[in-house]
C-alpha cells in the first residue's frame, strides 16, 4: 500500500501511524517534519507544482517499496499558508523488520527533502519576503 | 508550436510572472536550448537564468534534465531546486 497525499490541511500523525499498524506488518516507523523558521518569520507559504509533486512523490514511494520490500508507505506534504512550527510533511513505513522500517523512513524523508517540488516563501515581520 | 511555460518558487518572483506562452524557434529542442533561448530574450531572463545549474525543469509534469527533449511538448515548468524541508 502506497498512500500519497498533497494537501493544504493539517494531518494527524497518530491516525496515519494507526493506518499502517492495521497492516500488521510488524514494525512502523515515521517522521513528522515541522516548518521551522527564525523568529522574524511571521508566515510561511509552501509553493508547489501539483502535477509534478504527484509524480515525484509517487516515484519516491514506488522506489522505497521496491528497495525495502515494505508492506505500507504513507507520504504527506502540505502546501499553501502555514504558521512557523506547523506540521509540513510526514513519512511512514511499515515493514516486517524494525531496522528496515527505520531505514526506509529515512530514505523517504531524505528523498522528499531532495526531490519533492515544494518551495518556501517566508514573510518577515517587516513585510518583506524571502525564498528558501 | 506554442509552448506553455510555468515558473515556480523564487524564479517566478524574479521573472514577475507565473506562466507565459512562447513560440521558440525550431532549433530549440532541449531544456538546455530553451534556457539559452530564454536568457537571450532580455535582461530579466538573463539575470533570472544566470545559473542554469540552479534551474530544474519538468516536461509535461515529469522531472527532466537539461538534456531532455521538449520536442512536441505543450508544457514545460522551470523552477529552483526544492527547498521546503
Amino acid at each position: 500500500m502506497i498512500d500519497i497525499r498533497i494537501q493544504a490541511t493539517d494531518f494527524d500523525p497518530g491516525h496515519q501511524i494507526g493506518r499502517l499498524e492495521q497492516l500488521v506488518a510488524g514494525s512502523v516507523a515515521s517522521v513528522t517534519v515541522a516548518a521551522v523558521a527564525s523568529d522574524e518569520v511571521t508566515e510561511i507559504h509552501v509553493d508547489h507544482y501539483p502535477a509534478l509533486a504527484r509524480n515525484v512523490l509517487a516515484a519516491i514511494g514506488a522506489e522505497a517499496e521496491a528497495r525495502f520490500g515494505l508492506a505500507g508507505i504513507i507520504l504527506i506534504h502540505r502546501h499553501g499558508p502555514l504558521l512557523p512550527g506547523e506540521r509540513i510533511a510526514f513519512a511512514a513505513a511499515a515493514a516486517a523488520e524494525t531496522g528496515v522500517a527505520f531505514e526506509a523512513c529515512g530514505y523517504l524523508i531524505d528523498a522528499l527533502r531532495d526531490r519533492a517540488p515544494f518551495w518556501l516563501r517566508e514573510t518577515l515581520g517587516d513585510g518583506s519576503v524571502r525564498w528558501r | 508550436m506554442p509552448l506553455d511555460l510555468l515558473y515556480f518558487g523564487a524564479l517566478r518572483d524574479r521573472l514577475g510572472r507565473d506562466a507565459e506562452r512562447v513560440d521558440p524557434p525550431s532549433h530549440v529542442v532541449t531544456v538546455g536550448d530553451l534556457l539559452g533561448w530564454l536568457a537571450g530574450r532580455d535582461g530579466a531572463y538573463r539575470d533570472a537564468l544566470a545559473e542554469p545549474s540552479r534551474i530544474h525543469a519538468a516536461v509535461e509534469g515529469q522531472p527532466t534534465g537539461h538534456e531532455g527533449s521538449i520536442f512536441g511538448a505543450r508544457e514545460v515548468a522551470l523552477f529552483p531546486p526544492p527547498g521546503a524541508l
